[in-house]
């Protein structure tokens, strides 16, 4: 989505991202950024909370006539729910998985290969 | 402020997930050191806001024959539904079951209407989310922008899952 915003940016059309991988948007370098320190899905709010929506939505809104230069980051206030262990949980390595993962990993390469020979079997050359 | 523990760091994550599953090569993040920036050209109470989504259309028609997946456009009057099932969310965590968690055409209607924002465009975007940056800047980035002018965008706001 960086890669969209710098884009648009480029030809002259102001972007603000709302999202929840801070490490990855300012990494890339996003001209305008509304950071929601939620669990990845629900960058706007908690689901069914309008009222937390609103306000996200609103911060974000507002970025696009205040920010003064690129890279303006605004944190939302909210937290998420009452949870704090979804930081530790998500796309964590179980060390108990290891050969679970290895084999999708497995049957994934597996797949890739077999699609890039069909295609180059449709377009020889 | 949105708590003392320390925000996720997806980029590590990710790079530790796949090498689990035996990938050699680590993917390279997208990194610049020069952001572009271009400022509202009218006040924000009359800007034309329009949106961008990362999710799929239900049907998922926004793949071609070979699986290509592309650009795509809807309406937000009526309201859309819109399918998340492939992209990369905490669903341990949480749903994505109210749209408005993710992309929130009401949310932004509702600022229209108190005058905070000149209104929306009649359409809304989706981009797919790509491992080929390449593909991203020069065909789907294009292609967004174009359909941005198309509906009198003044400005753009993008939000990913």
């Amino acid at each position: 989505m960086s890669l969209v915003a710098r884009h648009l940016e480029a030809n002259g059309l102001p972007t603000v991202i709302v999202g929840s991988a801070r490490d990855v948007v300012e990494h890339c370098g996003a001209p305008r950024f509304l950071f929601t320190d939620f669990p990845l899905g629900n960058p706007c709010g908690h689901p069914w909370r309008k009222d937390m929506q609103r306000e996200v939505v609103g911060a974000a809104l507002r970025l696009l006539e205040t920010a003064t230069g690129p890279r303006s980051t605004v944190i939302s206030p909210f937290a998420w729910k009452e949870d704090p262990g979804w930081r530790e949980r998500y796309g964590r390595v179980d060390p108990a998985e290891r050969e679970r993962l290895i084999a999708i990993g497995e049957e994934r390469r597996r797949m890739k290969a077999e699609e890039k020979k069909a295609r180059s079997k449709a377009n020889p050359g | 402020m949105a708590g003392n523990e320390e925000e996720v760091r997806y980029i590590e994550r990710t790079r530790d997930y796949y090498r689990a599953m035996g990938y050699t090569k680590d993917y390279v993040w997208s990194a610049y050191a020069e952001v572009p920036f271009a400022r509202l050209a009218k006040p924000l109470r009359e800007a034309r806001i329009g949106l961008v989504t990362t999710a799929h259309p239900p049907d998922k028609s926004n793949r071609d024959a070979k699986g290509i997946r592309h650009v795509w456009s809807g309406p937000v009057d009526p309201l859309p539904v819109l399918n998340t099932d492939n992209l990369a969310w905490d669903r341990v965590s949480t749903h994505t079951e109210d749209r408005e968690s993710f992309m929130p055409i009401e949310a932004v209607q509702g600022w229209a209407r108190d005058g905070l924002i000149g209104g929306l465009t009649p359409r809304f975007h989706g981009v797919p989310t790509e491992h080929s940056q390449r593909k991203t800047i020069e065909i789907d980035a294009p292609e967004i922008l174009k359909r941005l002018r198309e509906d009198g965008a003044d400005a753009v706001l993008l939000s990913a899952l």
